[in-house]
This record gives C-alpha cells, sequence and structure tokens, in this order.
C-alpha cells in the first residue's frame, strides 16, 4: 500500500497497521485484505460487488474492520455489504470510506450496508467519511445503511464526516422489534460548495422498542445542508430525534422532522436548533486571551468531538 | 494599575439612559471591593474594563496605556481577566478544555484539578463534564472562578463570584479570596454584597445610579455600610444593599 492510501486508512478507521480481528479492505474497487476469524465470516458477493458478513449467534466482544479507500480518480462504485449478526451477540463494527481525488473526474462510493441483527444482540457501528485530494472532481458518498433490530436487540450507529467529502446523501432506515433500541449519533461539517443531505426512517414496531437520532453539525461557508428524519411510533415506544446546527457564513441548513405516532402509548419528541455561534461564547473565550478566529474554532471543534 | 477617566456609558433603546455617568476611578490596591444596588451600573463597568462594551465618553488606562479602543482580547492578553455574573454554557466544551485555553500553555490534568479543589468542586469528577446546562448555576460560578484562576493576570475581575453558592461552599469561597489576596502579585475586583467579601477588601467603591457615590478605604466604608442601610443576615454573613 503507498502512502495515500496508508493515510486514507488512518483517516476513516484509525488504523496504522493490521487491525485485530476480523477485517476486509477494500481498495479501489478490489479486495486488499481479510482475515476471518472463528465467529465472523466474510463470503465475497457473486451476484453484485460486496460481501456478506456473518456472524455467529453468542460472537463477544469482537471487531470487524470494514475499510474502503478509493486513491484512483474517476472510480465509481456501488458496494452491498450484508451484515448476518446472529442471537446474543456483543461486537463493534468500524466501517469508513476515505476518497483520495486529485484528477478531474468525479470519485464515488455508494456504501449500502444492511444489519440483520439477531436478538439479545448488541452491535456498535461506526462510520467515519473522508475526502481529500485537490482535483476538481468531486468526491462523492452516498451510503446506506439498513438495520433490522430483532428483540430486545441494540444497535449504536456513530457517522462522522468532518472533512473534504463534495456531496453526500445519507440514508438510514431502520426498523425495531420489541425492546429493541437504537442510538444514532451523526457529526457533520461541511465547507465550500459541499452539500450534506442525512435522511432517517425509523419505524418502532415492537413493543418497548426506543429510538434515539441525533445529529451535530456545522456549515460553513456556501455550504447547504438537510436533516430529514421521519419516525413512526406504530406501539408503545419512545423516539427522540434532535438536530443541533451550527450555520456560519452564507451557509444554508434545513431541518425536517416528522414524527409520527400511530398508537397512543407512543411517545415522541423532535427538537432542532440552528443557529450561528453564540456571541457571549465568543466573547468567554476572547476574555480568555483568543482571537475571535481562535474562539470560533474551539467552539466548533468542541462541538464536533 | 487600571484606571477610568471620566467613563460614561449612554444607551438610546428609543429614550435615552445614561447608565454609568463620569466615573473616575483608579484601581491599584491588591483588593477592591465594588458593591451597590442592584441595576447600580457594577457588571457594565467590568464589562467596559473587559472591553466587551465601549464607553461613549472617558478613557481606560491600564499602566498609564490608553485601552479604551483596544480588543477584548488584546485587553486579555495584556492581563486583564473577567469572571461573568452569568457563566456562558457550551456544548461539547470541557472543564479541562476551559482551563486549558484559560491558562494559556498545555496544562496537565492534575494542574487544571488544582484550580478546580481551590473552588471546592471535586476536581475528577469535574473534569470531563462539558460546561453545558447539566451544571448547576453554583458549579459554573466556580468553574468560572477557576479560569480566571488559572489565567494569573495582572488584574482579575469578578463580577459576584458568591451568587447562587450555597453555605458551605460560600466560606471556602471566602478562603479562596483570601488566599488570593495574600498571593497576588496583580489586582483583584470583586463585585459583591457580601459584608464577608467586603471585609476582605482594601477598599470599596460603591456605585449607584451609574455612579461612584463612595469610596475609600475598607475601614472607613464598611461601618458607613453597614449602619447606613439594612444588613440583612442571609446566608453566610450579612449581605449589604447599597
Ligand atoms: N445595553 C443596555 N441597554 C439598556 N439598558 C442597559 C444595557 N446594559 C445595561 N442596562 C441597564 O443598566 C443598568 C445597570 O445594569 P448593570 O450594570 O447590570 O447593574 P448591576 O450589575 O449593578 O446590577 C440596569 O438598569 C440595566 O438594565
Ligand atoms: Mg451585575
Amino acid at each position: 500500500m503507498d502512502e495515500i492510501q496508508k493515510n486514507l486508512l488512518l483517516q476513516v478507521a484509525d488504523l496504522h497497521e493490521v487491525p485485530e480481528g476480523a477485517y476486509n479492505i477494500r481498495s479501489d474497487g478490489e479486495s486488499a485484505g481479510r482475515r476471518t476469524t472463528e465467529n465472523i465470516d466474510i463470503i465475497t458477493k457473486t451476484d453484485k460487488p460486496g460481501i456478506d458478513i456473518i456472524i455467529k449467534p453468542g460472537t463477544k466482544k469482537e471487531s470487524l474492520h470494514i475499510p474502503v479507500i478509493l486513491a484512483k480518480a474517476g472510480l465509481k462504485e456501488i458496494v452491498y455489504n450484508d451484515f448476518h449478526i446472529g442471537d446474543d451477540c456483543d461486537v463493534t463494527i468500524i466501517s469508513g470510506c476515505g476518497i483520495h481525488n486529485c484528477g478531474e473526474q468525479d470519485s464515488q462510493h455508494d456504501g449500502i450496508h444492511s444489519f440483520y441483527i439477531g436478538k439479545n444482540s448488541k452491535v456498535r457501528y461506526v462510520e467515519k467519511h473522508y475526502g481529500e485530494g485537490d482535483g476538481k472532481g468531486h468526491r462523492i458518498l452516498n451510503p446506506q445503511t439498513i438495520i433490522e433490530l430483532d428483540e430486545n436487540s441494540h444497535m449504536e450507529m456513530e457517522s462522522v464526516q468532518i472533512k473534504g467529502v463534495d456531496s453526500t446523501v445519507r440514508e438510514t432506515r431502520a426498523t425495531l422489534a420489541a425492546g429493541a433500541s437504537l442510538v444514532t449519533k451523526e457529526k457533520i461539517m461541511t465547507h465550500g460548495t459541499q452539500t450534506a443531505e442525512t435522511k432517517f426512517y425509523i419505524d418502532m414496531n415492537g413493543e418497548g422498542s426506543s429510538a434515539t437520532v441525533s445529529s451535530r453539525s456545522v456549515a460553513k461557508g456556501e455550504s447547504v445542508q438537510i436533516f430529514y428524519s421521519e419516525m413512526n411510533g406504530n406501539n408503545q415506544c419512545t423516539g427522540h430525534s434532535e438536530c443541533d446546527a451550527i450555520i456560519m457564513d452564507q451557509a444554508k441548513v434545513k431541518a425536517i422532522p416528522v414524527v409520527t405516532a400511530n398508537h397512543v402509548d407512543a411517545s415522541l419528541i423532535h427538537e432542532a436548533a440552528i443557529g450561528k455561534i453564540a456571541g457571549e461564547q465568543l466573547i468567554k473565550l476572547m476574555t480568555l486571551g483568543l482571537t475571535e478566529a481562535e474562539a470560533e474554532e474551539q467552539i466548533v471543534n468542541g462541538f464536533l468531538k | 494599575m487600571l484606571e477610568l477617566r471620566d467613563v460614561s456609558y449612554h444607551v438610546d433603546d428609543g429614550s435615552k439612559k445614561e447608565i454609568l455617568n463620569h466615573i473616575n476611578l483608579k484601581i491599584e490596591d491588591r483588593f477592591t471591593a465594588i458593591t451597590g444596588p442592584n441595576g447600580g451600573g457594577k457588571s457594565t463597568l467590568a464589562k467596559m474594563i473587559a472591553g466587551i462594551i465601549q464607553p461613549t465618553e472617558g478613557q481606560i488606562l491600564m499602566d498609564g496605556e490608553d485601552i479604551t479602543n483596544m480588543s477584548i482580547t488584546d485587553r486579555a492578553k495584556l492581563g486583564i481577566s473577567f469572571a461573568f455574573q452569568q457563566p456562558v454554557r457550551f456544548k461539547g466544551i470541557t472543564v479541562f478544555d476551559l482551563i486549558r485555553l484559560a491558562s494559556g500553555k498545555n496544562v496537565s490534568i492534575e494542574d487544571a484539578c488544582q484550580y478546580l479543589s481551590e473552588v471546592g468542586l471535586c476536581a475528577r469528577e469535574y473534569i470531563k463534564r462539558e460546561v453545558n446546562g447539566s451544571l448547576s448555576g453554583g458549579e459554573l460560578k466556580r468553574i468560572e472562578i477557576a479560569t480566571v484562576m488559572a489565567r494569573g493576570t495582572k488584574l482579575s475581575v469578578f463580577d459576584e463570584p458568591e451568587a447562587g453558592i450555597d453555605l458551605w461552599s460560600f466560606n471556602n469561597l471566602i478562603q479562596v479570596f483570601e488566599q488570593m489576596h495574600e498571593k497576588t502579585n496583580g489586582s483583584i475586583v470583586i463585585i459583591s454584597h457580601q459584608e464577608r467579601i467586603l471585609d476582605i477588601a482594601d477598599k470599596i467603591v460603591v456605585i449607584a445610579n451609574g455612579s461612584v457615590s463612595k469610596v475609600g478605604k475598607k475601614e472607613d466604608i464598611l461601618p458607613e455600610l453597614l449602619n447606613g442601610s439594612m444588613n440583612c443576615r442571609h446566608k453566610a454573613g450579612g449581605c449589604i444593599h447599597g
């Protein structure tokens, strides 16, 4: 692997070396390394690009890394990764996509990740998106995450996109069975003329299910962000979605919440706050000796930490 | 030494309001307490010293240098610190971040904890906490004081540091300011209504209706205040209504 590829891996998966546990590294459309373990199997799909990941019931404290890197300009791909997670598991899955584009043509990776999570299982899923390179070609990422949570299972999903992705449409769809819970946290920063759109569709079908969708974002320059969240409470359940955005310069941010209660015991909350950095926060940090620009940077970094 | 020369602050929000009128004041003692009735203009004066608001008339001098038009940042760098009456909340910025930024260097966790302990906060519990609405008013006030202590500048201005702090902590707070009085190489200014804080001061300034109504040595002013005004025993020590 060359330096560019290594850096991309570091950015999206914090990987300096080959990771522990199971992994599958996809580089410029090809498999660049794979390790399976006794409990985690990875099988290349034969009908379309992508992999099937099969995690045996009862697998505990294991991790799986599936980074994707694109260093070749002009590469466009759609990849399907299906995660079949058995009952009673407790696993961490780190995915991520880094694009280096210094060419004229657009680079695009659309990852479609489907999670089938068995009863009583716990999954932590982390996804980082990163772009770099000074070519005219755009870096485009359109991830889709489809989540099916079986009874009493739990998923925590963190997605981060802080730099260099020109255009993204992120879609997350989840259905929850009885007692299942989902927590998603996303952090987004856009600058220049970037656009980022995130959409959540959550169906709480089972009794006692719960979901939290939380989004923190900073929009700078002339970038545009749209947050859309649709939560359906179809049974006794609790749902909470919140969108908290800092807007700067000439950026635009739009938050569209839709909460629908189809059951008398569904309790749903949506909070959305969009605004520029509070003047008093800047002033406080300036009284500590920071310039206005330094204060702004600290506030933004803290907000997205 | 900080000097206010004929400083006024007027705002025009439909009707003209004279918030500060021709204030002349020299702050050269180790410990100056500013007191006076609510709405008298004390916080306005403190914000003016920190550069948050600009006087409409007059001059502010620091060690002889005219800083009237100097920015907040430059004044901070020159050695002015200000603990807000209402501490600011952040999202994501931790207590440790704030103390690190205040000290202006890479402080260790231990150093930062030291400042927190001094203001009576059990440091380990707080250091990683976010400076947000999950902290109580009293906790925020103490963190605010700790950030000013961490800066250790020539001039530190505290705006009603005791407000919202419970009795037990109040006794500790008095000790904090007593120690500060002993140790400081600079000047401390505290806006307060508390007799026990005024009692530590070398000099007391009374501000009422936007003007300095009394100024002098603690020994002279404090008895006058205690006799001349209703003196309510409340929480720790008396509180003085101008
Ligand atoms: N920007 C402003 N516009 C209008 N009135 C103000 C402004 N700033 C302060 N004031 C008023 O000036 C008076 C003094 O306020 P302040 O300095 O906060 O008093 P203190 O701290 O002594 O209680 C108050 O009546 C307050 O409402
Ligand atoms: Mg005040």
